[in-house]
């Protein structure tokens, strides 16, 4: 089933645009990976599919509804976001901050309820941040402050999610298990939109890849056909190494091509 | 600490409550005219000397609503900007809202505009705070440093000081000195219940709205992004915030002047006692506000000086430190 479908999008940043002629279907039971060099357009790409930045033309529609129709906790509902740099402005507790996951949930003046605090507690346990509940969350190491915020967008409990460079600040044993965790999310049957920077997390774990270079989708598939040696060349300007260990596809980065 | 589910200490409302009750009290008893505590009773009773009932009823009463009120407002306006602001230094004053409200209601005083409507004084207090809003959520909306933002306020409250001067220096007015000081560093001095009458109203309006934005204002700490993608409709949170804090902080202002650092010190005194949120520190900000301005009304009657000390002079001697203490801090980070 289409969750998320783009027609024609173009969205502008000031006077630049930065996506052009955007046309995607996202369908949920998948983890699919957006990648490209650096001003490709792969955050403004995540922005525009929650109606955070408006499309200057072409539409974006969410199971079948166009964003803009959506009232924002409807659409809140739908797709739970975590923006990249874990921004957080005030010194709250881990849980009170994944709590804040729910706050699409809640009617006005009303509490955190039983189904709430399930949902939270749901959250931190998958991402292992259970201990650090009543620790302050703006004096947790980069990794464990990633993973808090995963947990928050988890908490939301929306069918999709949109993850904008989560592995950014975390050592590989902890990359893994957030990989590892979007996945099984996507196996679960959510539709799981990851922007990264690391090709070969991206090789390894995505069921798609879109590529995208200077605002186009210049490729779109399975990982093995979308990371090619000229696709690599052609965008990044690099060269890669490519092997597998057992069915697990890997992808190393070489060298700068002049 | 163990908070309740609104994410306060448990005991913080209930102490803040009492202590605004004993604050008001005491607001009434004290004052720079002894009166024996049975010469109080029998002229809140109704008997004994007129003079005595006269000086509590209509003299002290209105004195201490307005207090409890003004400073309610803006401890709640101080919380509110430091959470929609995501900034420990905005509040009413700093931010140069005060001030422009204070040069609305000068205005309509002094050109005889009050004359016409009693409501014209709060009215255009009301058009000064938003004057002032205006551009400083526009600051905001651009991403700006909170530096660029307080210098924004200095700049505001400047123009406003000098709009003041400049109003009450072409007006015709033989205390023009004195009333220029009043209107920069707020009194309550000789207020009755007319003004008790406008505030009222406009500050009631004004916490309301701020109240109701709670959530918002806590999904803001995620950032602006962060927060909309959590189903906060930015804009509306935005209009509502500019309603609540001109109509309640331009209320407040059109009967005391423009009282700076209560709204500063506030939140930063009750924040402790709350998991940080800022929807947590809003109703217990208003309650210590209340408390805070009321002890200092207190205080500028029974410290003993030549000519009546003002309001603004003693609440900036409380809130400078804590001002200073976060530009510091914060400085890390410009």
């Amino acid at each position: 089933m289409v969750a998320i479908r783009c027609r024609g999008l173009d969205v502008d940043l000031g006077r630049r645009r930065i996506l052009s002629g955007i046309d995607l279907d996202f369908s949920a039971g998948s983890l699919v990976g957006v990648i490209g060099p650096n001003g490709a357009g792969k955050s403004t790409l995540a922005r525009a599919i929650l109606n955070l930045l408006p499309a200057a033309g072409g539409s974006v529609a969410i199971d079948g509804t166009d964003v803009t129709r959506l009232a924002p906790p409807d659409l809140a509902r739908r797709i739970a976001y975590l923006p990249q740099g874990q921004e957080l402005h005030w010194p709250l507790s881990v849980e009170r901050l994944v709590g804040l996951g729910r706050l699409p949930h809640l009617a006005p003046f009303s509490r955190i309820g039983a189904a709430d605090q399930a949902a939270i507690e749901t959250a931190m346990r998958e991402t292992g941040v259970l201990p650090l509940r009543e620790r302050i969350a703006t004096e947790l190491s980069g990794g464990e402050r990633a993973r808090v915020m995963l947990a928050r967008a988890l908490a939301t409990g929306a069918p999709t999610l949109v993850v904008d460079e989560p592995l950014a600040s975390l050592d590989p044993g902890h990359q893994i298990e957030v990989m590892a965790l979007l996945a099984a999310r996507a196996r679960a049957g959510a539709l799981v939109v990851v922007v990264l920077h690391d090709l070969a997390a991206a090789a390894r774990y995505c069921d798609r890849l879109i590529l995208l270079h200077q605002g186009r989708v210049v490729g779109d598939g399975v990982p093995s056909e979308v990371l090619s040696d000229e696709a690599l060349a052609a965008v990044y300007g690099i060269s890669a190494w490519r092997g597998e260990i057992g069915d697990m596809p890997l992808l190393v980065p070489l060298h700068r091509l002049a | 600490m163990n908070l309740s589910g609104r994410g306060h200490a448990p005991a913080l409302l209930p102490l803040l409550f009492s202590g605004a009750f004993v604050a008001g009290i005491l607001s009434i008893v004290v004052g720079s005219a002894h009166i024996a505590f049975p010469d109080m009773v029998s002229a809140i009773e109704g008997k004994g000397d007129p003079i005595v009932r006269a000086i509590l009823l209509e003299l002290r009463l209105p004195r201490t609503i307005l207090g409890l009120l003004v400073g309610a407002m803006l401890g709640t306006g101080g919380a509110a900007l430091q959470g929609y602001l995501r900034n420990p230094l905005a509040e009413p004053a700093v931010l140069g809202i005060s001030s422009m409200a204070a040069l609305g209601a000068v205005i309509a005083i002094y050109f005889k505009l009050a004359d016409a409507h009693p409501w014209m004084v709060p009215l255009l207090a009301i058009v000064g705070a938003i004057a002032a809003l205006v551009p400083l959520l526009r600051l905001s909306g651009k991403g700006e440093s909170p530096l660029t933002l307080i210098l924004a306020g200095v700049a505001l409250a400047t123009l406003a000081g000098a709009g003041i001067s400049l109003a009450l220096n072409l007006s015709p007015n033989p205390f023009a000195a004195m009333e220029i000081t009043t209107w920069l560093l707020g009194s309550l001095e000789d207020r009755s219940f007319k003004d008790v009458l406008i505030a009222l109203p406009c500050i009631v309006i004004g916490i309301g709205l701020l109240l109701s934005q709670g959530r918002a204002l806590d999904a803001l700490s995620l950032g602006e992004d962060g927060a909309r993608s959590l189903g906060t409709d930015l804009g509306r949170v935005r209009l509502v915030l500019l309603a609540g804090i001109a109509i309640g902080v331009g209320g407040a202002v059109a009967v005391s002047g423009a009282i700076g650092f209560v709204g500063l010190v506030v939140p930063h005194l009750v924040r402790r006692f709350t998991d940080r949120s800022p929807s947590a520190v809003l109703l217990p900000s208003a309650l210590a506000g209340a408390i805070l301005l009321s002890a200092s009304d207190i205080a500028v009657r029974v410290i003993p000086t030549a000519t009546p000390l003002k309001l603004g002079v003693l609440t900036a001697f409380l809130g400078v430190p804590i001002f200073i203490h976060h530009l510091l801090r914060e400085r890390r980070l410009w």
